[in-house]
């Protein structure tokens, strides 16, 4: 069955009103269909996981979220996705506010091959969110300082953001993404690259940026997911199978697919 | 028990030799393509270095002014309109006393250059002040004396076979032993035009011809290549129209320049009548011949770009062009300009598409424009390679020389700008 929804957390997440909701989304590549028929409502502040085997298409679902499916010729992608009660895919919709309101962060850190200061700077830069030169360097330093970066590179913003080490590219990233000020963020495996320490410091970024931020992140780690988010959601050849809270997804899944997958018998 | 041995001496020894053999054939490849590297610049510095210094004759000259400005009015016109040659036939009588009848009289003028007449003209023209003044003034020789100079002309063989006459050579001995006779640097080759005489033949009027059609081809194919690479490869969606347009992209990339040559002819020398042998049509037609490979590389390099940048952009909420113009053109851009360098560098070297439209005419006058008639260097190559005056043999190679010169400093420029502007990531 497509889609399955524990009833209980159902009526759980009505209670809070959810900040993005996925109907019936469909996504082909060509002829072939990487997403089927998946409904997912994901709740404000608090963090999301999407997990699943390889190929599963959680990634490909997480960039319908902010359309960057579009950069793909053979995609399209089918069914209703609402940000705040607007349909994101409709022809009105300008993807430029789309992706201002959602950013995202990749799963290999990719700076711009520009300094420390301008990676962060550009994002405001192309919305117009500062009038001034101080504003703007407010911005980028408040945007170091929440992905915790600031006291590592106060001293050499002019630096290419190329220097840095893995992580703490990654953590650029994540600045380079709140100083547009979104709503939600998209991770697609922030942590994919990233020895066990940088993956603990972005892990405990997140879990403070959670007050701020919406997240929704795509994890191969089951580890990782059953740490750090509230919600999980469990993906097997392109459909939804399991979709609740981690706590109980990870300790007395419904479905047995996903008991098999977390205790590692599928993957 | 499982074999455990490491040694197999005999498959170990063929397979060094084998290596040993590939690295050496290797080798050898390069010393063979090396030698004849050498061997073509040897033969043309050999050849090419005399024309880089040009006999001189020195003459005591007095520029009288009932020779040269009767009425001492020092008006431009009358000067340019005077004729020099008096001048120089009394200097050489009072040099050469002996020559009394009018065939030596004729002979010893011979020594000099025809074009000297015009070297004092511009003398009296840059510095009227020189009328009524007597100095040494050294003018060119003739070319015949400028080889007999320079060893190479052999004063042994019959001298029914030489231009040079026993009579000429001994007043050349003569001169010589008076210390009036020098060689000194060629400033004639890079500030004259062509000319009948080799030693007064310049390449300006040639470089300049090149320079201009290098101009007009840089203002049409840099921006023409840049926008078709940048919309093909970042905007295009595939489809059979941009299949259709890529695969002709690369035929015309492979089509014979003197194909492009007859092209220009045909549409804009007998089309639009745009005026023939003119760098503005040369740089036309060897525009066209470089935007096939300025759009392929241009092409290859934006899609060295990795995808992660442009999503990086994208994810912010950059738009399409926004994306475009502020990170993946910059980062492509000095392989761009690279490869713009490396067309313009083929594009100076080509000589055939320049014969079609009416470069290869024997022109004297430097162009000061895109639409004043001109040769190009390679042309000018053709051009003196195909005279049949000696004085020429060793222009032709300083010419070659020159053009080679070019070529190694814009290659040096690509290299510079790749290194210089190249940012990594």
């Amino acid at each position: 069955m497509a889609g399955v929804i524990d009833m209980q957390n159902e009526t759980e997440l009505a209670v809070k009103q959810p900040i993005m909701t996925a109907k019936n989304v469909d996504v082909f590549y060509g002829k072939k269909q990487a997403i089927d028929n998946v409904s997912l409502d994901i709740p404000e502040n608090e963090i999301t996981s999407l997990i699943g085997p390889s190929g599963c298409g959680k990634s490909t679902f997480l960039r319908c979220f902010n359309r960057m499916n579009d950069t793909i010729d053979s995609c399209k992608v089918s069914g209703k996705i609402e940000f705040a009660g607007q349909d994101i895919y409709s022809p009105k919709v300008d993807v430029v506010a789309l992706r201002a309101r959602i950013g995202m962060v990749f799963q290999k850190a990719n700076p711009f091959p520009k300094s420390i200061f301008e990676n962060v700077a550009y994002g405001p830069r192309i919305h117009d969110l500062s009038s001034s030169k101080d504003e703007l360097e407010h911005i980028v330093i408040t945007s170091l300082k929440r992905a915790g970066l600031y006291d590592e590179v106060s001293d050499r913003l002019d630096d290419p953001g190329t220097s840095l080490s893995g992580g703490q590219q990654q953590r650029l990233c994540i600045a380079r993404a709140i100083a547009v000020d979104p709503q939600i963020i998209l991770m697609d495996e922030p942590c994919s690259a990233l020895d066990p320490i940088a993956t603990a410091i972005i892990e405990e970024l997140m879990e403070s940026m959670k007050r701020d931020y919406t997240i929704v992140i795509v994890t191969h780690s089951m580890a990782q997911a059953a740490r750090i988010s509230q919600k999980t959601a469990f993906f097997h050849l392109g459909k939804v199978i399991e979709y609740g809270e981690t706590d109980k997804m990870f300790t007395s899944p419904d479905n047995e697919l996903t008991q098999n997958y977390i205790s590692g018998r599928i993957g | 028990m499982p074999d455990l041995n490491l040694i197999t001496s005999d498959q170990l020894k063929k397979r060094h030799a084998k290596e040993a053999r590939f690295q050496w054939y290797g080798r050898i490849a390069i010393m063979i393509s090396l030698s004849f590297l050498v061997f073509m610049f040897v033969a043309i510095f050999y050849r090419g270095a005399g024309a880089f210094q040009q006999t001189k004759i020195g003459l005591d000259i007095d520029f009288s002014e009932a020779l040269i400005d009767p009425q001492g009015t020092r008006d431009a016109e009358v000067i340019a309109g005077a004729n020099f040659k008096p001048l120089i036939t009394k200097s050489l009588a009072q040099v050469f006393p002996e020559a009394a009848n009018r065939a030596d009289k004729r002979a010893v003028y011979k020594l000099i250059s025809s074009g000297s007449v015009f070297e004092l003209g511009n003398m009296v023209k840059d510095n009227p002040n020189l009328i009524g003044t007597s100095r040494r003034v050294w003018l060119t020789a003739t070319s015949e004396v400028d080889l007999f100079m320079k060893g190479k002309i052999d004063a042994d063989i019959d001298e029914a076979l030489r231009r040079l006459k026993d009579s000429d050579i001994a007043r050349i001995e003569m001169l010589k032993d008076s210390g009036l006779i020098k060689r000194k640097f060629n400033t004639a080759l890079f500030t004259n035009g062509d000319s009948r005489e080799p030693e007064m033949a310049g390449i300006l009027g040639a470089a300049l011809g090149s320079f201009f059609s290098l101009l007009i081809c840089f203002l049409i194919s840099f921006p023409l290549g840049i926008l078709t690479a940048v919309y093909l490869e970042e905007y295009a969606k595939k489809s059979r129209i941009t299949d259709f347009i890529e695969v002709n992209i690369n035929n015309l990339a492979a089509v014979p320049s003197i194909v492009f040559g007859l092209l220009g002819l045909s549409i804009f020398l007998n089309f639009f009548h745009l005026p023939r042998s003119t760098p503005l049509v040369g740089g036309m037609v060897l525009a066209l011949m470089t935007l096939p490979t300025i759009i392929i590389a241009s092409r290859s390099i934006l899609r060295s770009v990795p995808k992660s940048i442009r999503d990086a952009a994208l994810g912010l909420g950059a738009s399409k062009t926004q994306t475009t113009f502020h990170h993946v053109v910059p980062l492509a851009l000095p392989g761009m300009l690279t490869g713009t360098i490396l067309g313009m560098a083929r594009a100076l070297g080509e000589t055939a598409p320049l014969l079609m439209i009416g470069m290869v005419a024997f022109i004297v006058d430097i162009p000061k424009g895109v639409t004043d008639v001109a040769t190009s260097l390679p042309v000018q190559i053709f051009l003196w390679a195909d005279s049949p005056e000696k004085g020429f043999v060793e222009r032709t190679s300083a010419a070659i020389i020159v053009l080679l010169i070019f070529l190694v400093l814009m290659n040096l420029l690509a290299v510079y700008l790749r290194r210089k502007l190249e940012r990594r990531w």
